[in-house]
């Protein structure tokens, strides 16, 4: 268990749980998203092998109607 | 005459007509408008995704990005740290460099904050994006931009949203002689007619967002956005005729019955 934040967001995860496994929690599409990982951007192929810790801070951003 | 080309960097766009694609009342007049826009760029903002409901319909599965080129924007950003923080976000979504610069000063105005948009500016073109910058019709800020290295100025008409029109005539006419990349109104276009005006004075596209979808219709003032920018392009590239003091007969004198 990993108590980690999405999105502002206290949540609970499984051990050696992946940004990917994240992605799909959500029914998110990784390439309709991009993520940032205790204030850094990571590239696609890298949420596979990410395993989230304690404490990590993950954003979740998409695109939405905008001026 | 000559075939005319708007480009921005090296992108060529089919419309001058730039969207925005905020304030719809749902997803799919937001894709119907810009249908009946004519527009091929649309701008987009960057936001967090709502994890507590995963079935919220998104922008990308009505407006597809490989028909409609996104622009995201900076919108809601008021310093340098965040822009450029959800500019690199964007990137990586789709890996678009083309991007929409808009660092706000102050809530109530929504007027751009200049010093922070020139720094910001200068970092982005480093990093490789074509920056298309929300700017004063300030013409030594606008200056300044160019010699940077945006891809396009963007002079705002009147504050975001207001729907007041063009202001400053005289700054944007100054802005759009000196500069050689494209000026492109944004911000503060009310009606079509306020398009039609900005490009008969000879800006090279206008933005849109607010006057289209706040009109009681808005796919309907979507489409007169359309006509009205094709009509002052070509108002503009005609040439117009000359202004006299009094009237001039448009039928000849000759051969009147007497």
């Amino acid at each position: 268990m990993a108590k980690i934040q999405i999105n502002g967001k206290k949540v609970v995860i499984k051990q050696n749980f992946t940004l990917q496994d994240v992605l799909k929690k959500y029914k998110l599409n990784k390439k309709k998203v991009a993520i940032e990982l205790n204030g850094k951007i990571l590239p696609q192929n890298e949420y596979k092998k990410k395993a989230l810790k304690n404490n990590d801070k993950i954003e979740i951003v998409q695109f939405i109607g905008g001026g | 005459m000559k075939k005319d080309i708007f480009k921005i960097d090296k992108k060529v766009l089919k419309s001058r007509l730039i969207v925005g694609t905020g304030k719809y009342k749902n997803l799919d007049e937001t894709a119907k408008a810009i249908e009946a826009s004519g527009a091929d760029m649309v701008t987009v903002a960057v936001r967090r995704v709502n994890i507590s409901d995963k079935k919220k319909p998104l922008l990308m599965d009505y407006v597809n990005p490989k028909k409609i080129i996104y622009l995201p924007n900076t919108a809601g950003c008021f310093n340098s740290k965040d822009a450029l923080r959800t500019l690199r976000l964007a990137r990586e979504i789709g890996g678009w460099k083309m991007v929409k610069l808009e660092i706000l000063g102050d809530k109530k105005t929504l007027y751009p904050d200049m010093i922070e948009t020139l720094k910001t500016t200068q970092v982005l073109v480093k990093e490789g994006f074509k920056v298309l910058v929300y700017c004063t019709d300030d013409p030594i800020h606008a200056k300044k931009l160019e010699d940077m290295g945006a891809s396009a100025i963007m002079p705002l008409a009147a504050p975001i949203g207001s729907g007041l029109g063009i202001h400053n005539k005289l700054n944007i006419s100054i802005i759009i002689k000196q500069s050689k990349v494209p000026v492109i109104i944004d911000a503060g276009i009310g009606t079509a007619s306020d398009a039609t005006i900005a490009m008969e004075m000879g800006c090279d596209g206008v933005l849109i967002n607010s006057a289209i979808a706040l009109a009681k219709n808005p796919i309907n003032m979507a489409e007169a956005f359309k006509h009205a920018v094709i009509s002052g392009r070509k108002s503009f590239l005609s040439g117009r005729m000359k202004k006299n003091s009094f009237a001039v007969a448009s039928s000849p004198s000759e051969g009147v019955i007497s």
